[in-house]
């Protein structure tokens, strides 16, 4: 897997940013980790580790609520994320072609990333976009109304 | 697109059908043709109306004027006078009080169209959301005003408990009731938290309302944190509504340089501070205890209820959860009083609702309409009928854990108690519409997948039960199932429901109970057949 691992300066860096931001308290749990997650994309260990010392919470904790919110990831994410819509919404709306499309455009499964490490499919559900479905998510950005011969295109965006 | 003017309903109940409802009917056929209207007007028999004495009924919409008894010598003057010049047949309508209490409430409307009726969405859309000078020239925080200087807690509950104002988030808790609870508990710290984490398929109601007009939730939350006695309070918002998060943080502090939050607000010694947490995607953090778990930084897991967290809530502490939508009701209540919020609506759920229309129909969207409506005047006015004129099968509404409407139920007014006695949930709002080419399994398998991915796993009924309930519809769809997977299904449903901790589990099974009452026949193709009647199941005969 080509996937990239960040070194770990810049982890404990991005951990140590992120606590000054929001302070050593456990009620910042989350959106300390979210900021991590943003920052490297997922959470490491190592930063898991970091987290745990600064706010004197068990490691054990810290992966029970990492491994619980669909935001957060223990596991490395390609460097292009796609969150796909499979709520019945979308799904009513034709999701369930696109979805086909966007899995045959990368050769990949969901919850897997393409070799080259650019891309990861995941499912996610409702985004509260569904006046438009059927909705994918890239990164930050939202596409709606998505036609299965549209999903090339998109994704060429992303290069 | 077909563009249909009016909708003529013709009663067909037995008593209606040996009244001579079948003239009617061709009658009726007959005079449209003659006025050349018959692409203008759809003419539908249904089945059942209500039982009533002003039989043969006619309704015509959008306007909803009800005609009856209607003899078939009156349908030409109903035709040239409603239908072909627009005005009400005077004199034919049916009388009120014939009319039985299924269909009575249209009568009320006293034939106007239920044009939508916006209190909660008032401003969205017309003011600039990052300015609070707009939210004050627009009645803003004039309530938090009279509140803290007129009012006295006592009286503000008992004004929202005259209102009538239910809880918006699903199950419907009158408010007035929930704030005098957290009023009563005895603590030296009480919370007010905002519920918006609204991650309901189909819904995004809560989201319109942040982005568009944040100050409204804010002067609310200040209006309930005053009177329970709380001096903190949390938006808990959506991970995924960065936009939402943006603009109530940045209202907070505007209301905090104007002295609408922080220390003696208005002079009177009220403290408020507000701090606006995101959430990090998971559907149950929905679930109130659940979302507190989540801001004290747990897994989002529902606590066990009793102590509810009107007694103990955040950190122990009682606390006051309210439903963005619930909390944009707050503050029009109280300017304009209780009786003119009953004014909208059915008088055992009055006010507004906001829907979500998504699915087959012509126009998707948000409309904030008195409760009450019917799902057929949605389709019809609002989603401006079926997309490629198909036929409306079934309804999903209110999220993943509503119900699934079948189209029989159509009339049926949407609000808590009708729907109730009809077995149908109302839900958050979101009306996933499906027409004839939508299959039953497959749409109860995309639920359940939901359901699956989204319990918490903390107890065994609905970590199991889901992915169970699951891999057997999976075989339906497949071509792979028997007539015992029905029973199956039947009994995983009644132990969601009876088992599991919080309301996620306790819903999940509803699509299962659902479509076995109304759509037997269809998921029993599947079984004995091998045959998915709408094509859309894969049946390739593989066993999950």
């Amino acid at each position: 897997m080509a996937i990239e691992v960040k070194d770990t300066k810049a982890v404990l860096k991005a951990v140590q940013d992120a606590v000054s931001r929001f302070g050593a308290t456990q009620d910042e749990l989350i959106p300390i980790l979210n900021d991590i997650n943003r920052e490297i994309g997922y959470l490491p260990g190592e930063a898991l580790d970091e987290v745990s010392r600064l706010l004197r919470v068990p490691k054990s904790h810290l992966f029970s609520v990492a491994s619980f919110y669909r935001m957060l990831s223990t596991k490395p994410r390609g460097k292009h994320v796609i969150q796909f819509c499979e709520s019945a919404p979308c799904h009513v709306a034709g999701g369930r072609e696109v979805f086909q499309a966007v899995k045959e455009a990368l050769q990949i499964d969901e919850n897997e990333s393409t070799p080259d490490g650019n891309w990861t499919l995941t499912t996610t559900s409702c985004l509260g976009v569904c006046g438009v479905g059927p909705v994918m998510m890239i990164d930050d950005d939202i596409f709606g109304n998505v036609d299965p011969k549209q999903v090339p295109s998109i994704l060429a965006k992303y290069k | 697109m077909k563009a249909i003017r009016s909708m003529v309903l013709v009663s067909s109940d037995v008593a209606s059908l040996e009244l001579g409802a079948k003239e009617i009917y061709q009658e009726f056929q007959r005079e449209i043709q003659s006025f050349g209207l018959q692409d203008e007007i759809s003419l539908t028999m249904v089945g059942d109306i209500g039982r009533h004495d002003a039989v043969p009924l006619v309704i015509v919409y959008p306007e909803a004027v009800i005609y009856g008894p209607v003899r078939k010598e009156s349908v030409h003057t109903i035709v040239e006078e409603h239908l072909y010049k627009g005005r009400i047949a005077v004199g034919l309508q049916a009388p009120f009080r014939e009319l039985s209490g299924r269909i009575a409430w249209l009568s009320a409307r006293k034939g106007t169209l239920p044009a939508e009726q916006r209190i909660v969405l008032e401003r969205a859309g017309l003011i600039d959301p990052d300015s609070i000078d707009e939210y004050i020239v627009h009645d803003g925080y004039t309530a938090l005003a009279k509140t803290l200087t007129d009012y006295s807690p006592e009286e503000v509950f008992s004004i929202l408990e005259k209102s009538g104002l239910r809880g918006r988030g699903g199950a419907g808790f009158p408010t007035g009731t929930k704030w005098r609870f957290v009023n009563k508990t005895k603590s030296d710290k009480k919370y007010v938290i905002c519920n918006a984490d609204e991650s309901e398929p189909g819904t995004f109601k809560d989201r319109l309302i942040l982005e568009g007009d944040p100050h409204s939730i804010i002067e609310a939350m200040a209006i309930a944190a005053f009177c329970v006695g709380a001096d903190e309070g949390f938006l808990y918002i959506r991970g995924e509504y960065t936009l939402a998060q943006n603009r109530v943080k940045n209202a907070i502090k505007q209301a905090e340089d104007m002295g609408f939050l922080g220390e003696n607000i208005f002079g009177t010694g009220f403290n408020l501070k507000l701090h606006v947490h995101a959430g990090a995607g998971a559907y149950i953090c929905g679930e109130e205890t659940a979302l507190i778990e989540s801001i004290e930084g747990k897994r989002g897991e529902p606590r066990a209820r009793p102590p509810y967290p009107t007694t103990n809530g955040l950190w122990g502490k009682p606390t006051l959860v309210n439903n963005v939508e619930t909390l944009a009701n707050i503050a029009p209540i109280l300017r304009n009083g209780a009786d003119w919020y009953r004014s909208f609506g059915p008088a055992t759920s009055p006010g507004t609702k906001v829907y979500t229309i998504l699915g087959n129909v012509n126009i998707t969207g948000l409309i904030e309409v008195p409760m009450g409506i019917t799902l057929r005047e949605v389709i019809a006015i609002y989603g401006k009928g079926m997309k490629n004129g198909k036929t409306f099968k079934l309804a999903q509404t209110g999220g993943s854990s509503g119900s699934i409407v079948p189209a029989t139920l159509q009339d049926t007014p949407m609000d808590f108690d009708s729907f109730s006695k009809a077995g149908v949930a109302l839900g958050s709002g979101a009306l996933l519409i499906c027409d004839e080419d939508t299959c039953v399994v497959d749409l109860a398998k995309v639920l359940l997948n939901f359901f699956r991915k989204e319990s918490c796993g903390k107890c065994n009924p609905c970590r199991i039960g889901n992915q169970r309930a699951f891999e057997i519809l999976s075989n339906i769809s497949e071509g792979t199932g028997s007539l015992k997977d029905l029973t199956d299904l039947m009994n995983l449903s009644d132990n969601l429901y009876q088992l599991s901790n919080c309301g996620l589990g306790q819903t999940a099974g509803a699509p299962i109970r659902d479509i076995l009452n109304h759509f037997r026949a269809e998921v029993e193709a599947h079984i004995r057949l091998k045959v998915c009647p709408t094509g859309v199941c894969p049946m390739s005969g593989k066993k999950i």
